[in-house]
């Protein structure tokens, strides 16, 4: 039954060997004269300022958790989504409870300012 | 098609009024921002389903295809929750005012834990279980760390949360192989399948993972080690309710799983159950005797009460287990209504933050106010176990019953750690009638209440431990 | 077809690496990442076994796990925050302000 997965084996075992043979490449036969400039974190981007671990405003992670939580309560829709012809009216009105509460909560957040940018 | 219909949500209506009713005050919170109103309300939410459950006693039906049971057990354990839960409305009015933080919220987490705590009785399926345990912790999580800006509250909240959400995932992964084994989750296809199951090593794995879950939610050593800290650091009013409410959920949804899915396996996890049960008792009592601070102390002395709690566990296979049901939830009330004393108590003596909260601010109580060092001396003598209170009735029942199951030895050892706790409950006795100090109590009739109420219900309850514990074993009937 | 020990085996490795994360490391974000881990774990197992007894029920059982696995994440990010906003650290043994 292993066999079945012997094509994958044998392209993961390509790329893996294409990439270490291209790098190899590049690192046995091309020239390295290595400047501040190069070794820089963006060569040609803009020169970078401050410590990397800057302080950030707090409203983007109160967005963030918000988004995640109602992003991820939307996956009981697919499931309701397949056999929405067969609950008839009964599905509907359970999605539409289920909805309710979740607006329950959205509208608490928007009272409470959640998404009030400045 | 669906197989659903209004009779499911008849049958769990005080879960579901309770639910819809934080729904609703989530909605009025967010419209008037006053705390007073929230607050009313929760306790007005909270009597109304007192009194829904009152009417659904008697009633033995499952909802929602087998997922929830609603019997006399579920119904008791309903009612040992609504009235934790407006107890500890009560604790918490007064002080969350005295302590500048009180917020609307509170209350509608409190009540949205509640209704976990209530499904937790009522879960006939793992899966439901699990999902009424995170229902139960999530909202606790977010009371632990309820006080803005204080580093203890929050650091008990972090430490709650991270070892809350481990034990979750334990439960989760026993469950998961329970899934496995029997190929369901139902708790009565699962009693089914297990006696004809090929894997009893997965089956029996899979019960394990549950118990060290469950474990670490009701505080059994060696899964206790967060117990003082968060106890310690969580608001004194969020310390009582988790004391009491996690911990009877705890138990409500481990004695149900373990009494009608497990008894195939009872043989190979009695000998465990019953080392977790010395383990508790040693452990919590012995660490409770180096404690100088109150919520510590009571933080340990908890622990040893689930210790006296799982010892209820150690029959479970035998024929016994209906007495052993009744006297678990009879322990279980003595020790609500005792504990909730004893925090009224601590709360009323706490002047800030962590402050007034070790055994030299109870000096010179018992002069000053001898109604006050009264009423913690009634609940001590509880906590320990001496008549004329509950405790005394809980752990009489509780040792005879495990005397009749055969185990002796485990009765012995739970009366020399009865014992034990007499030293460290004494020495608050101690500080309060025999040392000089001047304590200082503000008067705050909302908690002044709850103290008469939980003195009055220590005593005279007591003396009424025969009829409440024919109620209590009615109301296991269901579960046999 | 895969055999189900393979699943079985897999997934018990994810539920030790994350216990063992949850036990060995001391960054709360690391510690919480370790218990979303053990989760999945479960999650896989749900999944592997709903596919062995050809029943949905283990995959609609992943769907009520994420979701809660969701909402710990809100509230456990939320507690990270407010700790790091008070002392600036989230690492679990600086937060020793509890001692007995």
């Amino acid at each position: 039954m292993l066999e079945s997965y012997y094509p994958i084996a044998i392209l993961i075992g390509i790329t893996v060997g294409l990439g270490i043979l291209v790098m190899g490449l590049g690192h046995w036969f091309g020239p390295r004269r290595p400047t501040q400039r190069k070794n820089a974190p963006y060569e040609s981007g803009m020169m970078p300022y401050g410590p990397g671990t800057r302080q950030m405003p707090i409203r983007f992670y109160l967005v963030a958790v918000l988004f995640i939580l109602f992003d991820v309560e939307v996956i009981f829709l697919f499931p309701w989504a397949v056999v929405y012809r067969e609950l008839g009216l009964f599905g509907v009105i359970e999605m539409a409870i289920f909805i309710f509460i979740l607006l329950v909560g959205f509208i608490y957040a928007l009272k409470k300012g959640a998404f009030e940018w400045e | 098609m669906s197989g659903y219909g209004i009779e499911d949500l008849v049958y769990i209506l005080p879960i579901v009024f309770l639910l819809v009713w934080a729904l609703v005050l989530v909605l009025v919170e967010a419209f008037t921002k006053r705390p007073d109103v929230t607050m009313l309300l929760a306790a007005f939410g909270l009597l109304a389903a007192v009194t829904l459950s009152v009417i659904q006693f008697g009633t033995e039906a499952t909802a929602f295809k087998e997922m929830l049971t609603v019997d006399g057990y579920a119904v008791f354990v309903y009612m040992l929750v609504l009235a934790s839960g407006l107890l500890s409305l009560g604790l918490a009015y007064d002080y969350n005012r005295r302590m500048g933080w009180a917020r609307g919220e509170y209350y509608i987490l409190m009540l949205f834990s509640i209704a976990g705590a209530m499904l937790m009785a009522s879960a006939a399926n793992l899966i439901v279980v699990f999902l009424a345990l995170e229902l139960l912790s999530i909202p606790l999580y977010v009371m632990a760390a309820f006080v803005p800006n204080d580093a203890s509250s929050e650091e008990a909240g972090l430490k709650y949360f991270l070892l809350g959400a481990f034990a979750g995932g334990f439960v989760l992964y026993g469950v998961a192989l329970i899934y496995g084994a029997t190929g369901a989750t139902n708790l009565m296809d699962v009693v089914a399948a297990a006696l004809g199951t090929n894997s009893p090593v997965m089956l029996l794995t899979g019960a394990a993972l549950i118990l060290v879950g469950l474990g670490f939610k009701v505080a059994l050593v060696p899964f206790h080690m967060w117990t003082p800290d968060v106890y310690q650091g969580a608001p004194t009013p969020v310390t009582a309710y988790m004391a009491v409410v996690a911990k009877a959920g705890g138990f409500a949804a481990l004695f149900r799983v373990f009494i009608a899915a497990f008894p195939s396996v009872s043989a190979d996890l009695t000998p465990v159950i019953a080392t977790l049960v010395v383990l508790t008792l040693v452990v919590g009592n012995v660490a409770a005797l180096a404690q100088k601070n109150i919520k510590r102390m009571l933080a340990y002395s908890s622990i040893s009460h689930a210790g006296f709690l799982m010892m209820a566990f150690v029959t479970y296979g035998s024929a016994l287990y209906a007495d052993a049901v009744t006297s678990l939830l009879f322990y279980l009330l003595a020790f609500t209504v005792t504990s909730f004393g004893s925090w009224a108590v601590v709360i009323a003596l706490e002047k800030a933050e962590g402050k007034g909260l070790d055994f030299e601010d109870y000096a010179g109580l018992g002069k000053k106010y001898p109604m006050l060092s009264a009423a913690m001396l009634v609940f001590l003598l509880s906590f320990a176990g001496v008549p004329p209170t509950l405790g005394f009735a809980g752990k009489f029942f509780l040792f005879r019953t495990v005397l009749e199951a055969g185990y002796a030895w485990l009765a012995i050892v739970g009366v020399i750690m009865s014992l034990v706790s007499a030293f460290y409950y004494l020495r608050v006795v101690r500080f309060m009638y025999f040392e000089q100090g001047d304590p200082e109590v503000r008067s705050e009739p909302v908690l002044n209440l709850v103290t008469a109420i939980t003195v009055v219900g220590t005593i005279f309850l007591f003396l009424f431990s025969g009829p409440l514990l024919a109620w209590a074993s009615e109301a296991v009937l269901a579960l046999i | 077809m895969v055999p189900i020990e393979y699943y079985v085996a897999l997934s018990a490795i994810l539920f030790m690496i994350g216990t063992m994360g949850v036990l060995t490391r001391r960054n709360a974000i690391i510690i919480f990442m370790s218990i979303e881990l053990m989760l999945n774990a479960a999650n896989l197992l749900f999944v592997a076994f709903a596919r062995m007894y050809e029943a949905l029920s283990g995959q609609i059982f992943v769907f009520f796990v994420m979701t809660v696995a969701a909402a710990e994440v809100a509230v456990g990010l939320a507690l990270i925050v407010a700790v790091f906003r008070t002392k600036h650290s989230i690492n679990i043994d600086e937060a020793s302000t509890l001692k007995g």
